[in-house]
């Protein structure tokens, strides 16, 4: 589906959508009234120039239309990986476009997030899976790595980690998995604009996404340990002569970072 | 160490484990451990790997006190799987961050010594990172400061390099790196002509404290060393960084300005020196406080 498609589906009152480069800013029309749409286009790499892009767009959204609510379009392959970008700080434009996120929330913005085609680990952090509600539309790419390279950074032979990943949602890319995870709220098809209509609809509410990750099965183990720990819950001392793994284990990364 | 006074042996903040480090940054014995390893509460999707299991899963959370102020602290453990966030680790961070919203501590303080998310469960580590970004931004906008320590091997990175800059401030040394894409990251992927890994003194101009601390991304910049960050989390202890338009509005132009004047630079020094450092070249040697003195001046910063 192209931009254009795209925005006929969700906003067929009309909508006034610029791409600048990869980052999409404009409003389009729905039944309540103008909504703010912003968003990166075309599996782009986000780097510290469309970081600030977002941000900027975001932070005049909430000083120029107090109240209106948000949709973000993501169709990113991540983070652009660059010594400039490191040098410069991605992670801190990254973290300013989530705060500014966030500002528009505390404002009174309803936020609702669409993969519209890739979200790919970083990329996809900042702005779309900090909003309030987060769906894709059917076909959508998700992922954090593509298996070829989580096996060379963990060890673990690419063989084994496809077998392993068949039909496990915590591994396995793919826009089923994050569903059953919890990340993802729904899937769109065709007809959009009711979809998106309903999503505007729905007050704003704290991230459930633990909760709906329990309910589908995809996490069995968030909900339930996070609930502990906010509690207060499990507060005794350690039993003598456990065996503690993390103290002295491999010294072997697997991050997505490093 | 102070020239004249007497010689402490320094402890190392970096080579300390993570509970050694929240049990030294905090007040003695004040450290409260919720979800302990006591409990066994581990990854679920690490036997299916046949990788080993820690009984914390990688961290240290729970409630205690900073010259006699209620904390809530988290510390990420470097050694298990290199920090990574998983379903259990990012859950008890999530868990942290929810109580905060409750209980309204002076602060919470995340010790981060982490890769970032982890890839033997890789969706649901990066789903868990969206949730404490969430949960680091709802508690600041609760009014409650959530303050960032960065001085472990692992440094901090990938969607927990994002999570920091969430944070209302960062203390951070030398040592400790901070940033999205990691040197080895970038050279897998891009190639060694972008960014070599091996190159060490690269490595840490780009990633280290002195750049992170010049160039505005960290608050404070400390000695690798448990007092050093103690001391550093208690003179946080006040920072707000209010998520408001006007807070917000600042920190954008800051961002702006810096990709402005250093967007073309090739190197950290070459930053340095357009900031106005006399000798950029002799920064990555010197001490703290040596340090402190040479570039007084010419840090960017709101905060």
């Amino acid at each position: 589906m192209t931009i254009p498609e795209l925005l006929d589906g969700l906003f067929p009152a009309g909508h006034a959508v610029a791409r600048e480069g990869d980052v999409l800013a404009g409003t389009g029309r729905a039944s309540a009234g103008e909504v703010a749409v912003v968003g990166i286009a075309g599996g782009a790499e986000v780097g510290v120039e469309a970081a600030l892009a977002l941000a900027g767009e975001l932070l005049r959204v909430v000083r120029e239309a107090p109240g209106r609510p948000v949709l973000a379009l993501v169709d990113t392959a991540g983070q652009r990986m660059s010594l400039r970008d490191e040098l410069l700080g991605l992670n801190g434009y990254l973290g300013h476009l989530a705060a500014t996120v966030e500002l528009a929330r505390q404002s009174g913005h309803k936020v609702v997030a669409l993969v519209t085609g890739q979200a790919v680990s970083a990329g996809a952090l900042a702005l779309g899976f900090v909003a309030d509600e987060v769906h894709a539309l059917e076909g959508a790419r998700l992922a954090v790595m593509a298996l070829p390279a989580m096996a060379r950074v963990t060890k673990i032979p690419l063989e084994r980690l496809e077998r392993l990943s068949a039909g496990s949602p915590v591994l396995a890319p793919g826009l089923e998995s994050f569903v059953r995870l919890g990340a993802i709220a729904s899937i769109w098809r065709p007809p959009l604009a009711p979809h998106l209509e309903a999503a505007l609809a729905r007050p704003a509410a704290p991230d459930a996404r633990a909760a709906l990750g329990a309910e589908r099965g995809g996490r069995t183990l968030a909900l339930e340990v996070s609930r502990r720990v906010a509690s207060g819950a499990g507060a005794l001392p350690a039993a003598p002569g456990a065996r503690r793994v993390g103290e002295s284990g491999p010294r072997r990364g697997g991050g997505d970072g490093r | 160490m102070s020239p004249g006074g007497p010689l402490v042996p320094r402890r190392s903040y970096r080579e300390a484990s993570a509970r050694r480090r929240i049990l030294g940054v905090l007040d003695p014995g004040s450290f409260e451990e919720r979800l302990g390893p006591a409990e066994r509460v581990t990854s679920p999707h690490l036997a299916a790997l046949d990788q080993p299991v820690a009984f914390d899963d990688g961290v240290v959370v729970g409630a205690g006190t900073l010259e006699g102020r209620p904390v809530l602290a988290a510390s990420q453990e470097g050694a298990f799987l290199g920090g990574g966030v998983g379903e259990v680790h990012g859950a008890k961070l999530a868990g942290l961050l929810a109580a905060a919203l409750r209980d309204r501590p002076a602060a919470v303080l995340l010790l981060l010594d982490t890769g970032g998310v982890r890839l033997q469960e890789a969706n649901a580590g990066l789903v868990a990172v969206s949730e404490v970004m969430r949960g680091v931004l709802a508690a600041r906008a609760a009014g409650v400061p959530v303050l960032a320590l960065v001085g472990g091997g692992w440094g901090c990175f990938g969607g927990m390099g994002i999570v920091a800059r969430c944070c209302d401030a960062i203390a951070m040394s030398e040592e400790g790196r901070l940033g999205l894409s990691g040197p080895d990251v970038i050279e897998e992927t891009r190639g060694v002509e972008e960014l070599d890994a091996s190159d060490r003194g690269l490595v840490w101009r780009t990633y280290g404290g002195k750049h992170r601390w010049l160039i505005g991304e960290a608050d404070l910049l400390v000695e690798d060393d448990l007092d050093a960050f103690r001391a550093a989390a208690t003179a946080l202890l006040g920072t707000r960084r209010p998520i408001d338009l006007a807070a917000l509005s600042s920190e954008h132009a800051l961002l702006a300005a810096r990709l402005a004047e250093h967007g073309g630079a090739a190197d950290a020094a070459a930053i340095w020196g357009g900031l106005g450092v006399a000798a950029p070249a002799a920064l990555p040697l010197l001490e703290v406080d040596e340090f402190l003195r040479a570039v007084a001046g010419a840090r960017r910063g709101t905060r």
